[in-house]
C-alpha cells in the first residue's frame, strides 16, 4: 500500500479537505435520492430473484420460449449493432471529412432517435417497412415488418446515434500529417485508410458497437409494432417479461430481468475495459 | 484517360492531394450515408406527419381534442413537469458533490448514477411492479393506508423519474469538473456564502449546459413508453400518457389518431433537435458529455 506523504498518512479519509461547503448536504441528498428510485428497487429484483431459487431460476430460463425470446433479443441488436458499425462509421466520416449542402442538418438529424419517443419511431417505422408501405412495397414479395427483420430495422434506428457520436469526435481529433506520412511514404489511400486511419478509430468504433448493442437488447417501444411479436419467431425478451407480468407470473418476468440485468453488466464491464484499454494505448482521448 | 494522353492535349494534370480520396469514391461515401440516412431517419419522421395528415386538417384536429387525447397530452405535461425538477435538484446536487471535491468510491458513484441508461425500459418499471405490486412487502402496507401507487400518477412518475435520472448530471459532471474550484474558492474567500457562490458564481458557469441536460431529460420524460406501459394499467383518460394513448390508437386501427398524438410527439422532438443543435453551436454546451 502506498501512501501519499503530504497529508497525514496514517488516517483514512472519505474526502480531501476543502474550503468550499455543501458536501455533506449535496452527497447526502444524492445518494438518499439514488437509494430511493434506483437501489432499492432494483435491489428488490435481485431479492425476488433469489427467492425463486436455483431450480425456479433454471426453469424459467430453460424454457423454450424464454430461450428463443432471449436468442431473438441478442441475435437481432447484434446483427444491428453491425450494420450501425458500417454504416454510422461512414456517416461519421461524411460528416467530419466533406462538405455538401445540408452537412449541418443532417449532423442535427442524427441525433432524432434519442429525441424522438420510441413509440412514435415503432409506429412510423411499421408503416414504413409494411408490405403495403413506402418501403416495404419495394422489396415485396421480401418481408421486413412483423419478421426478425423488422426488428433489426427499429434497432438500426434506435442504434445510429451510438456509432456516430462515439465515433465522430475521435475522428476530428484525428492528425491529417499522419495520412500525408502514409502518402509519402508511399501508402495508396486505400491503404492509409485500412491501415492508418482504422486502427486508430477501432476503439471507438467498439464503444459505439458496445453501446448500440447494450441499447437495443432492451430496447422495447420501438421495436414491438414492427415485430409482429409471434412467439419463437420474433418475440423479444423484454415483450415476454410484459407478458409474463399481464399473466401474474411474477417469477417468470423476475427471472427473465435478472438475466437481462447481468447481461447487460458485463456489457458495462467491457465497455469501461474498451475505454480503459483505449486509454492506456492514446492518452486521453 | 490516363495521365499521359491528358498531359499530351495540352492540360497539366490537376493536383490531387494524395491524403484525399478521389472525388468520385467522396461522392459515392456520401450517396451512401445521405441513402441510408434517408432510408432509417427521415422517411421514418416525414411519414409520421403524412400518415396524421391523411385525412385532412379536420380529422387530424379532431384526434387532438377528443376528450382521451387530451387528457393524455394533460398527463403528460405532469408527470414531466414532476420529474424534470426532480432530477434537476439531484443533477445539482450530484454533480456538486462529484465535481467540486475528490472523495473515496467517485467513480463507483458515476457508475451507479449511469446504471439507468444500461436497463431495459421494462426492466425499470418491472422493479416497482415487484416493490408495490399487490403480492409484494409494501404492497399490502400501502393498500392499507389507502396509498395507490401502481397503475396511478405515482407510478407513473417514478417510472419517468428512473428513466430519466441520469440526463441532468451526465450533463453537467464533465462541465464543472472541467471548469475546477478556482472560482468557487475566489467567491468564498472574498466572503460570499455557500448558496451566494452556488448561485451568483456556479449558476451562470454551467446554465447552458444545465438548460442542455433540462431539455434532454425532458424530452426522454415526455416520450417515455416501455417503463411507463409497465406500471400504468392502460386506463383510458386516467392513467394514459401520450406514448401509452399513440399505443392504443394504433392497435384499434385508427391510425389517423393515433399518427396525429404521435406528430405532437414528434413536433417535440425537433424541437429539442433545434434546440439542443442551437445550444451546441453557440455555447459549445454538451460538447464534454458525448454519451447520452
Amino acid at each position: 500500500m502506498i501512501h501519499n506523504a503530504t497529508a497525514s498518512p496514517a488516517k483514512w479519509r472519505l474526502k480531501r479537505p476543502s474550503i468550499i461547503p455543501g458536501f455533506g448536504l449535496t452527497l447526502g441528498f444524492s445518494l438518499a435520492y439514488l437509494s430511493i428510485i434506483i437501489l432499492i428497487p432494483v435491489a428488490g429484483l435481485l431479492w425476488r430473484t433469489a427467492g425463486l431459487g436455483w431450480s425456479g431460476f433454471f426453469a424459467v430460463l430453460t424454457d423454450r420460449r424464454t430461450l428463443d425470446a432471449l436468442y431473438i433479443s441478442f441475435g437481432t441488436a447484434f446483427v444491428a449493432a453491425l450494420v450501425n458499425v458500417v454504416f454510422g462509421t461512414v456517416v461519421a466520416w461524411v460528416l467530419t471529412r466533406y462538405n455538401f449542402p445540408g452537412r449541418r442538418l443532417i449532423d442535427a438529424i442524427v441525433d432524432l432517435p434519442f429525441a424522438l419517443p420510441t413509440a412514435v419511431a415503432g409506429i412510423a417505422l411499421a408503416a414504413l417497412y409494411a408490405p403495403n408501405g413506402w418501403v416495404g412495397s419495394l422489396f415485396m414479395p421480401f418481408r421486413i415488418a412483423f419478421t426478425p427483420l423488422g426488428i433489426v430495422v427499429a434497432l438500426v434506428f434506435i442504434g445510429l446515434p451510438f456509432v456516430v457520436r462515439t465515433v465522430q469526435p475521435v475522428m476530428e481529433e484525428l492528425d491529417r500529417e499522419v495520412e500525408e506520412a502514409a502518402a509519402t511514404l508511399g501508402a495508396n489511400r486505400f491503404q492509409t485508410i485500412s491501415k492508418v486511419i482504422l486502427p486508430g478509430l477501432t476503439p471507438a468504433i467498439l464503444t459505439g458497437f458496445a453501446l448500440a448493442f447494450a441499447r437495443g437488447v432492451g430496447e422495447y417501444g420501438s421495436v414491438i409494432f414492427i415485430a409482429g411479436n409471434i412467439p419463437y419467431v420474433s418475440e423479444i425478451a423484454p415483450l415476454l417479461i410484459v407478458i409474463r407480468l399481464e399473466e401474474f407470473n411474477y417469477a417468470g418476468a423476475t427471472a427473465i430481468a435478472t438475466i437481462m440485468l447481468i447481461i447487460s453488466f458485463v456489457m458495462l464491464f467491457i465497455i469501461n475495459l474498451i475505454q480503459a484499454w483505449n486509454r492506456r494505448r492514446y492518452g486521453n482521448v | 484517360m490516363s495521365e499521359d494522353t491528358r498531359t499530351a492535349l495540352g492540360k497539366p494534370p490537376a493536383f490531387r492531394n494524395p491524403a484525399d480520396e478521389r472525388p468520385l469514391a467522396k461522392i459515392l461515401l456520401i450517396g451512401l450515408a445521405l441513402v441510408f440516412l434517408a432510408f432509417f431517419l427521415l422517411l421514418p419522421l416525414v411519414s409520421v406527419f403524412v400518415e396524421a395528415f391523411r385525412k385532412g386538417w379536420s380529422e387530424y384536429y379532431e384526434a387532438l381534442i377528443e376528450p382521451d387525447a387530451a387528457a393524455a397530452i394533460r398527463l403528460t405535461l405532469l408527470v414531466a413537469a414532476i420529474s424534470v425538477p426532480l432530477n434537476l435538484v439531484f443533477g445539482l446536487c450530484a454533480s456538486w458533490a462529484i465535481a467540486k471535491f475528490e472523495f473515496k468510491g467517485k467513480s463507483f458513484l458515476i457508475t451507479l448514477i449511469d446504471l439507468p441508461f444500461s436497463i431495459s425500459p421494462v426492466i425499470s418499471g418491472l422493479v416497482y411492479v415487484l416493490l408495490f405490486g399487490s403480492n409484494s412487502l409494501l404492497g399490502p402496507i400501502l393498500k392499507s393506508q389507502g396509498i395507490t401507487i401502481l397503475f396511478a400518477v405515482p407510478g407513473i412518475v417514478l417510472a419517468t423519474v428512473f428513466v430519466t435520472f441520469p440526463f441532468v448530471a451526465r450533463e453537467l459532471i464533465p462541465l464543472m469538473e472541467d471548469q475546477g474550484t478556482g472560482d468557487e474558492e475566489a467567491a468564498l474567500s472574498l466572503g460570499a456564502s455557500g448558496w451566494q457562490t452556488f448561485l451568483y458564481v456556479t449558476l451562470p458557469n454551467i446554465k447552458w449546459g444545465l438548460l442542455y441536460g433540462v431539455l434532454l431529460c425532458n424530452a426522454r420524460a415526455m416520450g417515455e413508453f416501455g417503463a411507463v406501459s409497465v406500471v400504468s394499467g392502460h386506463i383510458r383518460g386516467l392513467t394514459n400518457t401520450m406514448p401509452l394513448h399513440v399505443e392504443i390508437l394504433y392497435n384499434e386501427y385508427n391510425f389517423v389518431a393515433a399518427f396525429a398524438v404521435a406528430s405532437l410527439l414528434a413536433l417535440l422532438a425537433l424541437v429539442t433537435l433545434a434546440l439542443k443543435t442551437l445550444l451546441e453551436l453557440r455555447f459549445g454546451a454538451g460538447a464534454a458529455g458525448g454519451r447520452h
